[in-house]
């Protein structure tokens, strides 16, 4: 199906070229930035809407596609689509783009137009990541997506910004590299640059764990995973709440979407071998970075800590799969498990989402992220603290919020495949409550800290739109989480029949018989 | 109205008035919010009490509705629904009358509160919560209301969140529930795995399939699988209903202001486990082992901690060690397969439990919040109807013959006597004794509280202090909002249990909710000696129960009347046994030392020295050292044309790649 309307190539250049011309508005037009930018993201955002009503949920075929050549001597094509598992992710950056403007609104004075420029080609870009169908596009916009950010963080971030950019960026580009060899040696071998293609590419087994291998490179700083997520606490804590939101809501599903756009399906061989391995390294996330988000005194890595944990639903949820069809107990399970980490992906988004912004809140009235400083805010601002326990109570996974969907799909799942699996995993319930409750605490209750808590000015009404709107879709998701998996069924489906099919050739299976 | 939109309306009333009373303070002012969450639980009273008469009088049978579908995902359907049968009903009817009662006594309780509609819309939130739980016809969806009466649970211990105590026991309230619901939640997990389903019917239907299954998690060691699921889920009812080892929130739960003591941890909240497993009762039927299992836990929260009740000098935390032990009785019931006694002691005790709660608030607010006993007395004529009503739920409580109290607990201990499952001997010595215990606490409070010299006005400025400062003025007798909800609270505690042992034990109300196997059911058994209740409360006159809380009223009254210096003289005979009993057998000590401080060291750990300290330290700063020149490079970015590089960085990538592609 060739799109008439080229909506996916607006959604990606429209905010690009709002961003450029942002920056070229210049630092005195401080006021016109940010109208523009408002402009351009609610544009965007309500363009994405047409993504979603006019997204055919019964089939898992790639929908509004775009196919021009782009490099013809590579055959690099300019090809975009998306499918159920891109759609709701395209939604959540859209929505995302359009919060981290208003949020931005007041707080930054310096050098607005390159914030706006920069949150805005960021959006783009992060919106071509998720609808690229070419491995070399996805590539660009996989790296070129992260020079905004690095720019957020070095420009208007912390006092050790320096270092968090340079960990940041050496993380994440070890790890591309990687992935850089595994898609050229995949056009190698294809001759073909397109992931469909791909997907049904026949690969021995030893070739599947490397490509598997240097995927896992690229996918697990992203996510992040343990042991590879140590530059997320500091790239959080230098960030301004803007860049902490746009990363911790869209960035780390990157990864989580790589895993299911690449390894899966190109190397569902490797995946099923090393699946262990993945499930290993979620729970560890699960368990260890709870306890070490529970000693955390700096809110921001708190939240941060606790995305590492929460993400490792995400992971687990996708590659329990293989266990439940060794198994034989059906598909059912392992459909859940990986709706289960589609929705925790969407969820996290909201929901630490929310948290920076409601840690930024606080950091614009008082300039402190640290957790002592604070103390019976509940007192002077009830109408933040209503938002802020609403927000914590959903990333403790409480029923009625979406926090709680994700995790209870990915769990009752696990119990499919290993029972020590749901086990390590509900742990969740009791260190996630432990961590975020025990800040709440603290920070949200008791006696008033000191005379500066007892002088805060509850949020304003900017602060409440954004604050709200999350809320709302927080809670929306988890009174009635049909309509978001109902999106990506078909999808769903299809990568579980994919990833069952070997990959390997016939011979190679016959020569390893022998 | 049809059917289904009253059933709609039940829980949604109380909802919709909770958000009005919530966020919409300005607009409705104090008045209006506890009017609108009064109307909303009282209509909702109503049209439970309407649903309770079709099934009496009209048949209506059960009804099993689906109003939304949440979620299908992996062909699983996971429905929002309302099973209606005799026990929901009855539930739905204790829980919103006892919760109407608590609405009106907030009234004059927190008449000062600044917090006042918050707090208003705290509990027709809980109201909602509860209804969700019991009116489900699936797991997810109880294991929602589980969650949301936790989450209420925890905002109303925390009440008054500048207090450190209150937030402190708030928090603890809600981790200790959790552990018990990491349990619950496996054990849905696992309801799922065995049956592909979490609809009551559907796994219902599949329990004898269940039962032939086994499941190895730890190599080697083969379990039955629906034992594994059962206790799993009790695990869940062990937090909710407090039983031991999971007991040390409830008595810190008395942090929140009296009604909801009255409300949520006595009446109804703490009772959902009790309820749950009385539901699930065509699962744990099939499971000998998990029903031991409930039986043993319970036998010994019934007896050990009824025994800390004894110590206590605050009014409510007696009153807290006494649900903790009388929910230990309803777990024995479920544990010996008596599933209808348990829920009939559930209903006797919510109603004589909130009326002793309600009635040490009402004391509480005419001593200006003085909760400890050493610093009542003599309250008897100041406030006659409070006294008398409390002298009527104290007596429910230990059982006296044709009160509401006699007839659960005694069908309880009959039902354990009967019962031939493992552990079921010790079971009964420790409910037997529990009545001697239950009887001597609460005598003692109704002593201390309201007879002999007052000793609230007492000038202690020479010695030792009231807590909260001594009172300059008379106690008087409480507000109207207070002691109507007091007398109606009294009446059921009186005449409850006459009137409904018959049909609930005897006559088969319960027999479509809860299922019992032929081999199991004392209750069958103690039908044969039932000859009504007038007989079975002569008969009980000679028996040990009777004598045992005989007993323990003559000490309490020998010792609290007539020779309190048997009190002390005790307490320094004994003083090790006292300090351990007192401090609650050191439980908290020891959680604090084992559980909590040590996951702060181990999270320390984990953070100092495996993430900052190896992977931080030796491998990423270890391979920053290696790409120095890299990193030199970047740093010198940072020093001001940051934008512009980096946009040329994106053309740079292409170039690199357009190079490598090549060769």
């Amino acid at each position: 199906m060739q799109s008439t309307w080229p909506t996916l190539s607006l959604l990606i250049w429209i905010p690009i070229a709002g961003g450029l011309l942002a920056a070229a508005l210049g630092e005195r037009k401080a006021s016109h930035a940010r109208l523009l930018a408002l402009a351009v993201s609610l544009l965007t955002f309500v363009l994405s809407i047409s993504l979603l009503t006019g997204f055919d949920r019964s089939t898992a075929n790639m929908q509004f596609l775009e196919n021009k050549a782009w490099i013809e001597y590579f055959r690099i094509n300019y090809f975009l689509g998306v499918d159920g598992f891109s759609v709701p992710l395209i939604f959540l950056t859209t929505f995302f783009g359009v919060l981290v403007v208003i949020a931005g609104w007041e707080v930054i004075r310096t050098r607005v137009h390159q914030y706006m420029a920069s949150f805005l080609v960021m959006e783009g870009l992060m919106v071509g990541v998720f609808s690229a169908l070419d491995g070399f596009l996805f590539y660009v916009f996989f790296e070129a997506m992260l020079i905004p950010m690095f720019l957020v963080i070095g420009m208007w971030g912390g006092p050790r910004r320096v270092y968090a950019t340079v960990k940041f960026f050496l993380y994440t580009f070890l790890g591309s590299v990687f992935m850089l060899v595994g898609l050229i040696y995949l056009y190698t071998q294809s001759g073909t640059w397109s992931i469909p293609e791909w997907q049904g590419l026949p690969l021995g087994i030893t070739a599947q764990t490397w490509l598997f291998l240097g995927f896992l490179a690229a996918f697990s700083v992203k996510v992040p995973m343990w042991p590879v997520h140590t530059w997320l606490p500091d790239a959080h804590v230098e960030a301004p709440t803007g860049g902490s939101v746009i990363l911790a809501a869209i960035m780390l599903k990157i990864g989580g979407y790589g895993f299911i756009r690449f390894s899966l399906p190109i190397t569902p061989d490797a995946s099923n071998s090393l699946d262990w391995l993945i499930i290993m390294l979620s729970l560890i996330a699960v368990v260890y970075i709870g306890f070490v988000a529970l000693v955390q005194q700096d809110m921001k890595k708190l939240i941060a800590y606790s995305s590492i944990s929460h993400m490792g639903f995400v992971t687990l949820g996708l590659f329990i799969a293989f266990a439940i069809f060794r198994h034989g107990v059906g598909s059912n399970a392992a459909a859940l498990g990986v709706e289960g980490a589609m929705v925790q992906m969407i969820s996290h988004g909201f929901v630490s989402g929310a948290l920076f912004l409601c840690v930024g809140v606080l950091y614009d009235r008082l300039h402190s992220r640290m957790i002592l400083d604070y103390g019976g805010v509940a007192d002077s601002m009830p109408w933040f603290a209503t938002f802020a326990v609403l927000f914590f109570m959903a990333n403790a996974g409480l029923p009625g919020t979406s926090g709680f969907v994700g995790e209870f799909m990915v769990i009752l799942a696990a119990f499919n495949a290993n029972f020590w699996y749901a086990f390590l995993a509900g742990l969740t319930l009791i260190l996630g409550a432990a961590y975020s409750l025990w800040l709440v605490k603290r920070v949200i209750f008791g006696a008033v800290k000191s005379r500066e808590v007892a002088a805060l000015k509850d949020i304003n009404r900017r602060e409440a739109l954004i604050l709200g709107s999350v809320a709302v879709a927080v809670i929306m998701v988890g009174l009635w989480p049909q309509p978001l998996v109902d999106l990506m069924h078909a999808s769903v489906n299809n990568l579980l029949a994919h990833i069952q099919q070997s990959k390997i050739p016939a011979a190679t299976i016959a020569t390893a018989g022998m | 109205m049809a059917l289904e939109t009253t059933l709609l309306l039940i829980p949604l009333l109380p909802l919709a008035a909770a958000v009005i009373a919530g966020l919409m303070r300005k607009q409705v002012g104090r008045a209006g919010a506890h009017w609108v969450t009064i109307l909303g639980v009282a209509v909702s009273f109503c049209l439970s009490a309407w649903v309770l008469y079709q099934q009496v009088f009209e048949g209506l049978g059960t009804q099993n509705i689906s109003v939304y579908t949440w979620m299908v995902s992996g062909g699983i359907r996971f429905e929002v629904g309302f099973l209606i049968d005799h026990l929901t009903t009855l539930i739905m009817c204790v829980v919103t009358f006892v919760s109407l009662m608590v609405h009106v006594y907030t009234i004059g309780y927190m008449a000062h509160d600044p917090g006042y509609q918050r707090f208003f819309s705290y509990i027709a939130l809980f109201t909602f919560s509860m209804l969700m739980l019991v009116m489900s016809n699936n797991f997810m969806q109880l294991f929602f209301g589980w969650e949301a009466v936790g989450l209420v649970s925890y905002l109303l211990i925390g009440f008054w969140f500048q207090r450190e105590s209150a937030v402190f026991a708030g928090l603890k309230a809600f981790l200790v529930n959790r552990v018990g619901d990491f349990g619950f939640l496996l054990g849905i997990a696992g309801v799922l795995f065995a049956t592909g389903s979490l609809d009551y019917s559907e796994v219902f239907s599949q329990a004898p399939e269940i039962a032939t299954r086994t499941i190895s998690i730890i190599p080697g060691m083969e379990w039955k699988l629906i034992t594994l699921i059962c206790v799993c889920l009790f695990i869940g009812a062990m937090g909710k209903s407090a039983q031991a080892p999971l007991h040390v929130w409830l008595p810190d739960s008395m942090e929140g202001p009296t009604p909801i003591s009255a409300l949520i941890h006595a009446a109804t909240m703490v009772t959902a486990g009790i309820f749950m497993v009385a539901r699930m009762s065509p699962l744990f039927e099939f499971s000998d082992a998990a029903l031991s299992f409930v039986l043993l836990v319970g036998a010994f929260t019934a007896l050990a901690m009824g025994l800390i009740g004894i110590v206590q000098n605050d009014i409510k935390r007696v009153i807290a060690y006494s649900t903790l032990s009388q929910l230990g009785y309803m777990t024995v019931a479920l544990g010996v397969s008596a599933y209808s006694a348990a829920i009939f002691h559930l209903m006797t005790h919510a109603f004589f439990k909130a009326l002793l709660f309600l009635g040490a608030g009402s004391v509480i607010i005419a001593l200006h919040h003085q909760q400890d006993m050493r610093f009542m007395g003599g309250l008897r004529r100041k406030m006659p109807i409070t006294w008398a009503t409390a002298w009527i739920g104290a007596l429910a409580l230990v059982g006296f013959p044709f009160l509401s109290g006699f007839y659960s607990k005694d069908a309880v201990i009959e039902a354990v006597a009967e019962s031939q499952r493992y552990g079921s001997d010790l079971a009964y010595w420790a409910v037997l004794l529990g009545v001697l215990v239950t009887s001597f606490y609460s005598f003692r409070l109704l002593y201390l509280t309201f007879h002999g010299e007052p000793r609230y006005r007492v000038d202690h400025s020479a010695g030792e202090h009231p807590p909260d400062g001594v009172l300059h003025q008379e106690a008087h007798e409480s507000p109207w909002v207070v002691t109507v909800p007091l007398i109606l609270l009294a009446i059921p505690s009186v005449i409850i249990g006459y009137l409904t042992i018959q049909p609930i034990l005897f006559g088969g109300w319960l027999n479509d909710s809860i299922s019992v196997q032929a081999q199991n059911d004392v209750i069958a058994d103690l039908a044969h000696n039932f000859h009504g209740a007038s007989a079975m409360a002569i008969h009980a006159l000679g028996t040990e129960p009777f004598w045992l809380m005989m007993t323990g009223f003559a000490l309490a009254t020998f010792i609290y009347l007539f020779r309190p210096s048997v009190a002390e003289t005790l307490e320094r005979g004994m003083p090790g046994l006292y300090r351990f009993v007192l401090n609650k057998y050191y439980i908290d000590e020891l959680y604090q030392a084992v559980f909590v401080r040590r996951a702060v060291q181990i999270g320390k750990v984990l953070w100092e020295k495996a993430d900052a300290g190896l992977i931080d330290g030796v491998l990423v700063n270890g391979s920053a050292r290696l790409v120095g020149a890299v990193a030199g490079r970047i740093r010198l970015w940072q020093t001001g044309y940051l934008f512009q590089y980096a946009f040329a960085m994106i053309i740079g990538l292409i170039g690199i790649l357009a190079i490598w592609v090549v060769y």
